[in-house]
């Protein structure tokens, strides 16, 4: 029984071992590439890095690749997405959770269903408003809407439910203060740990976003980094492997990073809010 | 102790009635924003179905339901839905089975594994990383002659010569499959898992005591009682992959022969390439939106009872 037992703990250890590797494996292959040259990515795969990094930046910079206003535009647009998205979806999740108001579980329900609803329905009517109000070309059209994003009010609102005491906004309404003092001062500190899991979910979807930008921006020195990648499937990347790894490296980077650091919070939050795509 | 005015005082539930009225004011950006950015966009493309705009014109003509009838008769369009379809099936059910072994095996408390949270954040760091960026990794991976896919494969001894995948229909529907697949599987992972965590751990030891196998807990017991999270990971993956578009756009636009060509490619490739026919594409958009809202009607069941707010108070 025991030996059985042992025998399955070690296959599943494996198993996982193997997916570990998946998961990393093509990353790293990448940025080792990212710095051999041409002749050494032709003569096979290799784990370790070599030294052509700065020859392949070079590759990579003549052909135009503006990683660093690529990076610049993205963090714009994901930084202000990120502000607008956190601050009213708390406004809005105080909202359900500290008053009651006729019609609320009808509004309730109509934001639950909107959950569903993904943006590129309405992306043929929305850039042909967009194109009317002259916003073609620019980062509004990426960032205001963000401020109505329900399944980030959804999820505060279920946050709201585990951490809200009525008694916190009536002792500071005795003392004469302002609902939106209240909430300011009162309601988003205590909402603090879940805006910081839902804005990492909305900054890392706003970077990662390709087809609305896309569709909206054709001005290359306001392409946003996924934007920039495309530019990557060009022939002359046929034969500058280094260049083109490189760039795609450039890209995944930042990412790596952050999820390095915030990984705990993302993987704590991926059962909360978690939507796909 | 001075007391506060009538109007002030709390009332039974702690709130102060006069200031209910701020739940409509502090409501009142999400839906304007939504109103213009959203739903009047949605209904715009509804009423642009019914018109012939394309190309860059400004104005348009009401032609009633001649795109509908041309689009259900359009082939590639039809293909483009068997596609999305096929795609989907094809990356959900290595996923959804990936995700219940792996759930199940790190909640099963006999079998103590360590390095689960490593794991999970193993399993879970490719669904962070821009898609567009891994469509063209991959490209990169499996690209004939000399990508590392293929040389990997002559080395083992896998196959003799060099493999040009994206010449075939199957190998390059496969290979969209697996990505979505990959990185997707430990989201719906932690899914599962934490649908696992909620179950009372009285329920797994009782049915141990009574010499219960893990196979046998896990249909009888675990099964039944996670089928509300089941259902929500089917639709939500099934409505994530009604719009799947960077993967198969960057690593192969669609080809060969359209093999991977998807819905939102096809709006996307009707609207902003060739003759900009803004008509189909709209008329596209309109019939992927009556199958969301279908999917979304299912999900919204799975939802009810989930929080306070939806319940009569």
């Amino acid at each position: 029984m025991q030996k059985a037992l042992r025998a399955r703990r070690t296959l599943i250890y494996v198993i996982c071992g193997i997916l570990t590797l998946l998961s990393i494996l093509p990353f790293w292959i990448l940025l080792v590439n990212a710095t051999r040259s041409v002749e050494q990515i032709r003569q096979g795969l290799s784990l370790l890095p070599s030294g052509s990094l700065v020859h392949n930046w070079h590759v990579l910079m003549n052909q135009g690749f503006n990683v660093w206003q690529g990076m610049g535009n993205s963090f714009i647009i994901a930084a202000c997405s990120t502000i607008l998205t956190v601050y009213f979806s708390a406004l809005g999740a105080y909202a359900f959770t500290a008053y009651n108001f006729k019609g609320k579980k009808l509004l309730f329900s109509v934001m639950v269903g909107l959950i569903m609803i993904p943006p590129q329905i309405s992306m043929i009517g929305f850039y042909q408003f967009m194109t009317k109000l002259n916003l073609l070309n620019s980062f509004i059209p990426l960032i205001i809407p963000s401020i109505a994003a329900p399944n980030t009010v959804f999820f505060l609102v279920e946050y709201m439910e585990t951490v809200y005491q009525p008694d916190y906004a009536d002792a500071a309404r005795l003392e004469g203060a302002h609902e939106l003092k209240i909430f300011h001062r009162i309601m988003l500190p205590i909402m603090k740990p879940g805006l910081a899991t839902m804005g990492i979910f909305a900054f890392v979807t706003s970077w990662n976003n390709f087809l609305m930008p896309l569709i909206l921006i054709n001005d290359q020195s306001k392409y946003t980094l996924p934007m920039l990648v495309q530019l990557l499937t060009a022939n002359i990347y046929r034969t500058e492997f280094g260049a083109m790894y490189l760039g795609i490296g450039l890209t995944v980077i930042p990412l790596i990073i952050i999820y390095l650091f915030l990984s705990r919070y993302i993987i704590g939050g991926v059962t909360a809010g978690g939507l796909k795509e | 102790m001075k007391t506060a005015p009538a109007d002030l005082q709390p009332n039974h539930k702690g709130h102060f009635e006069r200031y209910n009225r701020y739940g409509y004011y502090f409501l009142t950006p999400f839906f304007i924003v939504f109103l213009i950015f959203s739903l009047y966009p949605i209904i715009y493309t509804i009423y642009l179905s019914f018109t012939d705009l394309a190309g860059w014109n400004t104005t348009s003509n009401f032609v009633g339901f001649k795109n509908y009838l041309a689009i259900i008769h359009n082939d590639l369009f039809i293909k483009a839905i068997k596609n999305t379809f096929l795609l989907w099936i094809l990356n959900f059910i290595p996923q959804i089975g990936f995700a219940l072994l792996l759930a199940s095996w790190f909640t099963n408390q006999k079998l103590k594994l360590k390095g689960t949270t490593f794991f999970k954040v193993a399993f879970y760091l490719p669904n962070v990383i821009t898609a567009a960026s891994v469509a063209v990794l991959f490209s990169a991976l499996f690209s004939y002659p000399m990508g590392p896919i293929n040389m990997l494969l002559i080395k083992l001894g896998l196959i003799s010569s060099a493999n040009n995948f994206f010449q075939s229909n199957w190998a390059t529907i496969f290979i969209v499959s697996f990505i979505q697949f990959w990185m997707w599987y430990g989201q719906t992972m932690i899914v599962i898992q934490s649908g696992i965590l909620g179950i009372n751990e009285s329920l797994f030891e009782s049915a141990r005591v009574d010499g219960a196998t893990d196979g046998q807990i896990f249909r009888q017991i675990t099964l039944p009682l996670i089928k509300p999270i089941l259902l929500y990971t089917m639709v939500t993956s099934l409505i994530g992959g009604l719009q799947i578009f960077d993967i198969p756009f960057l690593l192969t636009q669609g080809g060969p022969n359209n093999s991977v060509l998807t819905i939102t490619m096809y709006i996307y490739e009707q609207a902003f390439q060739g003759n900009r026919n803004f008509y189909l594409a709209a008329t596209a958009s309109v019939i992927l939106l009556l199958i969301s809202i279908v999917l979304s009607l299912l999900m919204f069941r799975a939802f009810k009872g989930r929080t306070k707010v939806g319940r009569a108070k």
